[in-house]
C-alpha cells in the first residue's frame, strides 16, 4: 500500500549522505589523531613512552610532564620552563592587537565612507601589501629599527605586529563598512556628525561582528608568531613559541618528549581558547563582510 | 513670498557621466515642492546637492538667504528621511531622535522636552525605549521622520519614504506627512517616483527626466495641461491614451486614419498648421460612452473592473484605448460601443517637438 504524500516529507538516509557522514568523520579523525598522541603522551612517563606504544593509553597517569614544562624547563641556559614566555607573548600580543585592530578599523571607515583623491590607489596598496610575504621586509625593517632605536625591544617588535596586520585588516574592515548602507552615514553626517564623532558614535558600534573576526586573526597570528619574534623581540622578551623551540631543540641531555608534548599543547591553549570561545562570531563575522566586498 | 531654498545653475557629475546641467529651481518659504521622475533621471542627485552630501561640479545652494555651496550637510538647516530610514542599529529610538541634538551638545532638558513633542506628533511614545530591529517599516519611517523632526530643521527633504511599505501603510503615512506638512509648514522637498504621492502632496511637482525638469506647475495643471509628451504620459495612472493624427485646417479636424477628430472646442487650435503631424492625447476618464455627430464607434476587448471604476479597452485605428468608467457600468467582450472624446480635456502635442500646442 501507497502512503498518500500529506505534510511534511519523509527523510531517507541516501548514500550520498552516508558518503557525506563517512568522510566528515574521516576529516575529524586525521586532525584529532596528532592531538589524541600528544595529550596521552604527555600523560605518560619517560619509560612508558620508550616502550614506543604510541597510541596505546598510559599504564599510569603520569602529571610530571606538564609542571615541569610550565615552570622548570630550560629554554637556552635558563631553566624556568615556558612561564616567562607566555608573560611575554602577553605582553607582546594584547598591545599589538589592541593597535593594529583600532588603526585599521579607522582606516577601513576612511575607505569605506570618505573617499579621498587615490583612494583606490590606497586601497591597492593594502592589497598588495597583505600578499607580499614578510621575509622580505624583514631586514629592511629590522634596519630601520635599529636606526630608531628600538630594535629588540618590546616596542619594536609591538610595532613590527601592528605594521604586518594592517593591510590585510584594512581590506576586512573597509569591505565590512562597504557592506554598511550608505544612507546611515548621510544621516549621521546631517545630524552633525564629524569624521570622528560619526565613527566612535555610529560606526563602532555597528562592529562588533567584524571586531571579533579581526581580533581572532591577529590573536592567533601573533600568538604563532616565531620568526618576527625570534628577530624582533630582543633575548628579553621572546615570546612563547620561540622559547617553545629552545625547549624541543635541546643539545645535550635527554629529549624528555612528555614534557616537549606538554609545551607544546601549552603554548597553543590560547589560540584554541580563542577558536573556541568565538566560533560562532568567526563564522558570522566572515558571512557579514569579510568575504563579501 | 520668499525663497526658502533656491537652486542656481547647478551641474554634477560622476567621473565623465553627467547627471545635472545648469539646473536652476526656486522653492518658496513652507513649499511643499516633489521631484518627481522614473528611476535615473537626476531626482535623488539633486536632493543630495541640496543636502550637501554630494559636491557640485558648478552652481549655487542657497538655502534661507544663505549661500550654502561649500558648507557641510549639518551646518544647512535641514532634516533628511531616507528610503532605507537610516536608523541608526546599536540606539533606542530615543537615541536616534536624540543624536543630533547630542552631537551639539543640547542641554538634556530640552532634548527630553523636543523629542517628547516630537513623539507626541508621530504617535510613537511607546517606541521610544525599542531598537529599531524591533520596528515595523511604517513606525521605523516615523522615528526617520522624528528625527529631522527635533532638530528644528527649516527645510525637510525626504528621499522616496514611503517606497518600502506597504500600500496599506503607503497611503496612511502619506497623509501623516501631508498632515504635518500643514500643521509645521515647513519648506518640504521630497522626491519620488509615485505619482499618486507626487498628485496629493505636492504644492508644485517639478517633472524630470534625463537630468532636466520637464515641467514645474501645480499638480493640477500637470495633470490636466501637461507640457510634453513626456509628462503626459508619466503621470496619470491608468496612463493617458495617445493618437497619432494629422491636422486637418479646412474642417478643423485631426485624422487619424480613416476617423476623424473634431477639435473646434480646443483652447490653441489656432496655432495648429494644416497638415501638421501630432499626437493626440485624450485621459481614460475624457471619454465618454455617448452618440453624437463626432463619435466613433468601436469593440470592448477588455474589461478591468477595479470597484471604484472600471476601465474599459478598446481600439481606434489599431491604437489601444482605455476608458474610465463607473463601477457599476457593465460592459462585455466584443460589445459594440461608440465613444467620444472632451476636446476641452484633451491634449495636443507636435509628433516633432513633442511639446504641448
Amino acid at each position: 500500500m501507497s502512503t498518500i504524500p500529506k505534510g511534511p516529507r519523509p527523510k531517507h538516509l541516501t548514500v550520498g549522505r552516508i558518503g557525506l557522514y563517512c568522510f566528515i568523520i574521516m576529516c575529524a579523525l586525521f586532525f584529532l589523531m596528532p592531538l589524541y598522541v600528544m595529550i596521552i603522551t604527555s600523560l605518560k612517563d619517560m619509560d612508558e613512552i620508550r616502550a614506543a606504544n604510541i597510541l596505546n593509553l598510559p599504564k599510569e597517569l603520569s602529571f610530571y610532564a606538564w609542571p615541569k614544562a610550565w615552570s622548570q624547563a630550560c629554554t637556552g641556559f635558563v631553566c624556568e620552563g615556558l612561564k616567562p614566555g607566555f608573560v611575554n607573548s602577553v605582553k607582546i600580543t594584547v598591545p599589538s592587537v589592541i593597535v593594529s585592530v583600532a588603526l585599521s578599523a579607522l582606516n577601513g571607515y576612511a575607505l569605506a565612507f570618505w573617499r579621498f583623491r587615490g583612494a583606490y590607489f590606497f586601497f591597492g596598496l593594502c592589497m598588495f601589501g597583505a600578499f607580499i610575504p614578510y621575509q622580505v621586509m624583514v631586514y629592511p625593517l629590522l634596519k630601520i629599527e635599529d636606526f630608531l632605536g628600538i630594535y629588540s625591544s618590546l616596542p619594536g617588535i609591538i610595532l613590527v605586529h601592528t605594521i604586518f596586520g594592517m593591510p590585510i585588516l584594512t581590506l576586512i574592515f573597509r569591505n565590512f563598512y562597504a557592506s554598511l548602507p550608505i544612507d546611515l552615514f548621510k544621516a549621521a553626517r546631517i545630524d552633525g556628525g564629524n569624521f570622528i564623532k560619526i565613527f566612535f558614535y555610529v560606526i563602532i558600534p555597528m562592529s562588533t561582528p567584524i571586531t571579533i573576526v579581526a581580533v581572532i586573526l591577529q590573536v592567533t597570528g601573533i600568538w604563532n608568531d616565531f620568526l618576527l619574534g625570534l628577530v624582533f623581540a630582543g633575548r628579553d622578551n621572546q615570546p612563547m613559541t620561540v622559547q617553545l623551540n629552545n625547549i624541543v631543540q635541546v643539545d645535550y641531555g635527554v629529549a624528555e618528549y612528555n614534557v616537549d608534548m606538554s609545551a607544546t599543547i601549552l603554548t597553543s591553549l590560547v589560540p584554541l581558547f580563542v577558536y573556541f570561545i568565538s566560533g560562532r562570531w568567526f563564522v558570522r563575522g566572515i558571512a557579514a563582510g569579510a568575504i563579501k566586498g | 513670498m520668499k525663497n526658502s531654498v533656491e537652486v542656481k545653475n547647478i551641474s554634477f557629475s560622476y567621473g565623465k557621466t553627467e547627471i545635472l546641467n545648469d539646473l536652476s529651481l526656486d522653492i518658496k518659504e513652507g513649499e511643499f515642492m516633489v521631484l518627481l521622475g522614473p528611476s535615473g533621471c537626476g531626482k535623488t542627485t539633486l536632493l543630495n546637492c541640496i543636502a550637501g552630501l554630494l559636491d557640485l561640479t558648478d552652481g549655487q545652494i542657497w538655502i534661507e538667504d544663505d549661500n550654502v555651496t561649500w558648507k557641510e550637510p549639518k551646518d544647512r538647516h535641514i532634516g533628511m528621511v531616507f528610503q532605507s530610514y537610516a536608523l541608526y542599529p546599536s540606539m533606542t529610538v530615543e537615541k536616534n531622535l536624540s543624536f543630533g541634538l547630542r552631537m551639539i551638545g543640547t542641554a538634556k532638558d530640552l532634548i527630553n522636552e523636543k523629542i517628547k513633542k516630537a513623539a507626541n506628533l508621530l504617535q510613537i511614545n511607546e517606541l521610544l525605549k525599542r531598537k529599531p530591529s524591533q520596528l515595523s517599516g511604517g513606525q521605523r519611517q516615523r522615528v526617520a521622520i522624528g528625527r529631522a523632526l527635533v532638530r528644528d530643521a527649516k527645510v525637510f527633504l525626504f528621499d522616496e519614504p514611503l517606497s518600502n511599505l506597504d500600500a496599506k501603510l503607503r497611503a496612511e503615512l502619506r497623509y501623516e506627512i501631508k498632515k504635518l506638512h500643514r500643521d509645521l509648514s515647513n519648506t518640504m522637498i521630497y522626491v519620488t517616483h509615485d505619482q499618486i504621492e507626487a498628485m496629493t502632496l505636492a504644492d508644485r511637482i517639478s517633472v524630470m527626466k534625463d537630468g532636466l525638469i520637464q515641467q514645474l506647475d501645480t499638480p493640477k495643471q500637470i495633470y490636466n495641461k501637461p507640457a510634453n509628451l513626456f509628462v503626459a504620459g508619466f503621470i496619470g495612472s491608468p496612463s493617458m491614451n495617445f493618437l497619432k493624427a494629422k491636422f486637418d485646417q479646412s474642417n478643423q479636424n485631426l485624422i487619424v486614419g480613416k476617423k476623424q477628430i473634431d477639435i473646434t472646442k480646443y483652447e490653441n487650435i489656432n496655432n495648429l498648421m494644416n497638415d501638421q503631424e501630432v499626437v493626440f492625447g485624450i485621459r481614460p476618464e475624457n471619454i465618454n460612452i455617448e452618440k453624437n455627430e463626432h463619435s466613433i464607434q468601436c469593440k470592448v476587448e477588455l474589461v478591468e473592473p477595479m470597484g471604484a471604476d472600471t476601465l474599459v479597452w478598446t481600439s481606434v485605428e489599431g491604437n489601444p484605448i482605455s476608458i474610465r468608467l463607473e463601477g457599476s457600468s457593465n460592459f462585455n467582450l466584443n460589445d459594440e460601443i461608440t465613444i467620444s472624446f472632451d476636446i476641452n480635456k484633451s491634449s495636443i502635442f507636435d509628433s516633432k517637438s513633442e511639446e504641448r500646442i
